[in-house]
């Protein structure tokens, strides 16, 4: 099927997140407003107001009743995503990068960048039930986990919310205590990447996670035991990555720096976002479009489609057709 | 003993023996002379090296000998006549000039030293006035003051030189005898040097020999395939063995930049340039002919690049590179250079030119050998406004006598290609218009083989087609021809003699509309790719000219090279580092199907390495091609084996990826269910996840969007 271009943002994006229904996408991009579309058409709903800085990630609430974004503006905001009105911002004094729920979206876990002689951190914090109760006495994080040289790129819940997986610049992913902050493991410095993590992405039921780096491959872990189950090596530096939640696909999306990008042709990019089969590791086939590279994959819960955003300000929603779903290999 | 002595040691053996550790300074100490107690030095070779080296410090001054021996009164007067000749040459130092005197008779000795400010100075001096004739009787005999000690140590008796005992070496040709008749090449990625097997049934390179910073510029085959050569700061060095890649020979040439080989593999040519001391002057050029097997140079030739510079004119655009053309077969027999109004040819026997003297052409620009022949192909181009026509001729060596020359009007350009058996020489000529504002261009086709050699002129239909590459089927009589104007040329092909009239050219085919900037054929001949290189994106079009049909289409995007395989079975695509991305190499089969594709970052160099020719008798090759059914009955079995086994192991890893992938679902599913009930309780009781099913339901919402009321009258 044709893929549904979707112009709504000005700057390259960022992210991308479906909500658990699979009927609404919400993207970030650098411009500031955060988006939402309708998952079926591409048609844009609306646009969350009050960001003043790039918006690097987001995450919606179960009930998707609540989005949360980190900002650049070194804040997080929680939003009512009906109506698209600013609930409750959390201020920090550098840019938050990484924003994830926990299990009952009661707490959350946020990054944020190295910044003026800070380092980065991991923030965790509760999240009141209803806006007006008291929020602002919940401003304060729960705990703070500081640690990891660089950038934070991504740290996401555990089973249970019993630990946070983080992964960043240092090249290594990280599983810490939610409860005492401790750190519980880290990844083999000869398995795992060479180069800075710039994504992770979780499985449907959050048993296994896929990681995408710089060193031009993406890397499939278990979520209890950290170990590596599986590499897949593309030709390209990965910026972006998830996984199919119905068949046995990853995608990957990249291509070279924005700033190495050439200007003779969209080919010599290769900005792909290309299918690996999970188990075989063996590359299935690639997805083109982008005039840029691919920043941010997403994967409807349903299986039936993926988003992908480009550096060159485009959604492409890609619905699939009957097809895909009789590959074999 | 122990290798290494501590210092706590030494003490300890000091007080034993009552030495005053203090009183002694330790550096002072020196084995004698020829003892090494013991120890062997492992830079053995680093010592044989320093004795090519004469860097004594007295590099920049000579000695001038046979110089007329003058009495005090006439001294002045002949060391103005010596600084005069000197000082031309290069700066002498203050007080660098000493021609020393007999204290009996005042008279001088017939020698004087010269000290200039540089080793290169000195160095030049000698070698333009070594042989200046002063006088009849007084001819200069220039030496290197460094060189004088050599000299004298030189044995008044000959001794015959001590014959070392054989040692066979290791068979060079072992590559040859793979069972799976596979190929080598070597690649250059990064800083890695590997030479692989091409095993295209296996589809991926099997690696022989790896090594990092194996060169510091480039490798390079020898043209048989019989060597490695590797270019470093010191020299060249060659490299091969049996089943691995051991230095065989080292060729000392300080910041040699270029080599060459000969046909024969029996010499290598080294080249460096240097910076002049005085930046008004040209670089100078040290070329080095060495002899491959025993690494003695052979001859050497030193002078300044514009010299070398093709046709004495160059000078801006500096040496063309090789200088030194050889002459066609494997005997390595004569080899030539272009110089101002002459052609040098020279003789390997001896390293002199071939009577002594080189061949005088005038405003010769251009010159070419004969692939297998000792035929040279001059080039002069037109003279005098067009008075005197531009003339090709073929020259047989050694008797340096004319074959055949052809006179061509308003030439402004020549290029000349050679078939690779030496049966044809096409001369492409660029010729002017009546305006001369522009240039159209036709072929001139000599068939050297022939009786006379007969020229054929060959012009394309439309003559103001611009040729964009030309290239002779190897061992064939065919040609292909890119013409046309950019972007989509047309690709023409001709046969030198096709089937009724064997004495005549004829056209072919003409593919129209092609992107296409360069023509490889097999090195069997036959197959040919049409290639779009660099700007066209790296189109590929493998053509059968036998058939003339297209067997396939490709693209390797941003190609930059295109190599076939010695054998014509296999052919690389690759894409250097002169492109920032996508570097590496794609291995094709003739026919054009992808086999394999391997990406390096940093990729400087592909090269298969070559065979030598064939071992065959033609009867036998005939023999072969006849029956080629049962020879390659065993093969075509050969290959099921191996793909049958490819198979099995390919499905045997699938099973196994997928069990072990199995059991992973399984642990976390079990995990899982274990879990559920603790995030039943973080939900506040809400159902988990999958569990509960939600089903989509269409919603129909009315929205009262306005009412209006309204009469409507009915007449």
């Amino acid at each position: 099927m044709r893929p549904i271009l979707m112009k709504g943002h000005e700057r390259p994006l960022t992210f991308l997140k479906y909500n658990r229904d699979g009927d609404l996408l919400f993207s970030c991009a650098k411009d500031h407003n955060p988006t939402v579309w309708f998952a079926d058409n591409g048609e844009r709903l609306g646009t969350y107001r009050g960001h003043n800085g790039a918006v690097w990630s987001c995450d919606i609430s179960r009930d998707s009743s609540r989005l949360i974004t980190g900002s650049a503006d070194q804040t997080a905001k929680i939003w009512d995503v009906k109506s698209g009105t600013p609930l409750f911002t959390f201020n920090f004094d550098s840019p938050a990068r990484s924003v994830d729920f926990a299990v009952g979206d009661q707490i959350a876990v946020i990054t944020t960048d190295p910044f003026m002689g800070l380092t980065s951190a991991i923030h965790i914090k509760h999240i009141a039930r209803d806006p007006d109760d008291r929020m602002a006495e919940i401003g304060e994080s729960v705990l703070i986990l500081k640690g990891p040289q660089g950038r934070i790129n991504r740290a996401v819940w555990g089973p249970l919310n019993r630990t946070i997986i983080s992964a960043g610049e240092d090249t290594l992913i990280r599983i810490w205590d939610s409860e005492t902050g401790k750190l519980l493991k880290e990844s083999d410095k000869e398995e795992g990447h060479k180069k800075p993590i710039t994504s992770l992405s979780k499985s449907a039921d959050g048993s296994h996670f896929l990681t995408g780096s710089l060193d031009k491959s993406a890397k499939l872990w278990d979520t209890r035991s950290l170990k590596l189950i599986k590499t897949y090596v593309t030709e390209r530096p990965v910026n972006a990555v998830t996984m199919s939640p119905l068949l046995d696909h990853v995608v990957l999306g990249g291509g070279q720096d924005a700033s190495a990008v050439t200007t003779t042709d969209h080919r010599a990019g290769k900005f792909e976002a290309k299918f690996y089969d999970k188990i075989l590791t063996e590359e299935i086939g690639g997805v083109k479009g982008h005039f840029g590279p691919i920043n941010a994959l997403a994967f409807n819960p349903d299986g039936r489609s993926f988003a992908s955003g480009g550096e060159d300000g485009y959604v492409r929603l890609h619905h699939f057709d009957p097809d895909y779903f009789n590959i074999k290999l | 003993m122990a290798d290494v002595m501590s210092m706590d040691d030494i003490r300890a053996t000091a007080a034993r023996l009552n030495v005053d550790l203090s009183s002694l300074d330790l550096d002072s100490i020196r084995l004698p002379a020829g003892e090494d107690f013991g120890v062997i030095s492992d830079d053995e070779d680093l010592k044989k090296d320093e004795s090519l080296e004469f860097e004594e410090g007295f590099g920049n001054i000579i000695v001038v000998d046979n110089l007329p021996v003058v009495p005090k009164e006439k001294f002045e007067k002949l060391e103005g006549v010596v600084r005069k000749i000197y000082s031309q040459i290069g700066v002498i130092k203050e007080d660098g000039l000493w021609m020393p005197v007999d204290p009996d008779t005042q008279k001088t000795l017939g020698y004087c030293f010269i000290e200039y400010n540089t080793p290169q100075e000195a160095e030049l001096a000698k070698e333009k006035t070594n042989g200046y004739k002063l006088d009849r009787s007084h001819i200069f005999a220039v030496n290197m003051f460094d060189d004088i000690e050599k000299f004298m140590k030189v044995p008044e008796e000959w001794a015959p030189p001590e014959t070392k005992p054989y040692t066979p070496g290791e068979n060079l040709q072992k590559w040859l005898t793979d069972e799976k008749a596979r190929d080598q090449f070597v690649i250059r990625a990064g800083s890695d040097t590997e030479v692989l097997w091409n095993d295209a049934r296996q589809s991926k390179p099997e690696l022989v020999y790896t090594r990092t910073y194996w060169t510091e510029s480039f490798v390079q085959w020898s043209p048989m395939g019989t060597y490695l050569a590797t270019v470093h700061r010191q020299g060249a060095q060659v490299w091969g063995g049996a089943t691995t890649f051991s230095r065989l020979m080292r060729y000392a040439h300080p910041q040699v930049k270029l080599i060459d080989f000969s046909p024969g593999e029996r010499f290598l040519v080294t080249y460096s340039s240097h910076e002049p001391s005085n930046p008004r002057d040209t670089h100078r050029v040290v070329i080095n002919i060495f002899d491959v097997r025993t690494g003695k140079v052979m001859r050497d030739f030193k002078g300044s690049a514009d010299e070398f510079a093709i046709g004495g004119t160059g000078g801006v655009s500096g040496v063309s590179w090789p200088v030194f053309r050889w002459s066609g077969g494997k005997d390595d027999k004569y080899f030539a250079r272009i110089g101002k109004n002459v052609v040098s040819v020279y003789e390997t026997e001896t390293f002199a030119l071939i009577d002594k003297k080189s061949i005088k052409v005038e405003n010769v620009i251009d010159f070419s050998w004969s692939p297998t022949d000792p035929i040279l192909a001059l080039f002069v181009p037109e003279l005098g406004g067009g008075n005197q026509p531009a003339r090709v001729s073929l020259v047989q060596i050694p008797s340096k006598e004319e074959l055949r020359q052809k006179n061509l009007f308003s030439v402004s350009d020549c290029k000349m290609y050679w078939q690779s058996n030496g049966d044809y020489l096409a001369v492409k000529v660029d010729r002017y218009t009546k305006t001369k504002k522009s240039t159209y261009t036709g072929f001139e086709l000599f068939r050297i083989k022939e009786r006379d050699i007969p020229i054929e002129v060959l012009e394309l239909e439309n003559k103001n087609d611009k040729i964009i590459a030309f290239a002779w089927e190897p061992k064939g009589h065919r040609f292909a021809v890119i013409h046309g104007d950019n972007p989509r040329p047309d690709v023409s092909f001709y046969s030198m003699r096709s089937g009724t009239n064997t004495g005549r050219v004829s056209k072919l085919t003409t593919l129209k509309g092609k992107q296409a900037n360069a023509l490889f054929w097999s090195p069997a001949g036959r197959f040919i790719i049409l290639a779009g290189l660099k700007g066209l994106n790296g189109q590929l079009e493998f053509y059968n000219v036998d058939e003339l049909e297209t067997m396939a289409q490709g693209e390797h995007f941003m190609a930059t090279d295109v190599e076939w395989d010695p054998t014509g079975r296999y052919v690389v695509t690759a894409v250097t580092s002169v492109h920032e991305m996508e570097n590496g190499f794609n291995v094709w089969s003739f026919n054009g199907k992808l086999l394999y594709r391997i990406l390096k970052d940093h990729f400087f160099q592909f090269l298969w390495r070559p065979r030598p020719p064939s071992f065959l008798s033609p009867e036998k090759e005939e023999e072969i091609a006849k029956n080629l059914k049962k020879y390659s009955k065993k093969y075509e079995a050969e290959d099921q084996d191996v793909s049958m086994l490819l198979s099995e192991q390919d499905r045997e890893k699938r099973r196994m990826l997928k069990e072990e992938w199995e059991r992973w679902i399984g642990e976390w599913k079990r995990l899982h269910e274990e879990e559920k009930l603790e995030r039943q309780k973080l939900r506040d009781g809400e159902a988990s996840d999958e569990e509960e099913e939600y089903e989509a339901k269409e919603v129909e919402i009315e929205e009262l969007l306005d009412v209006s009321e309204e009469v409507i009258s009915f007449d």
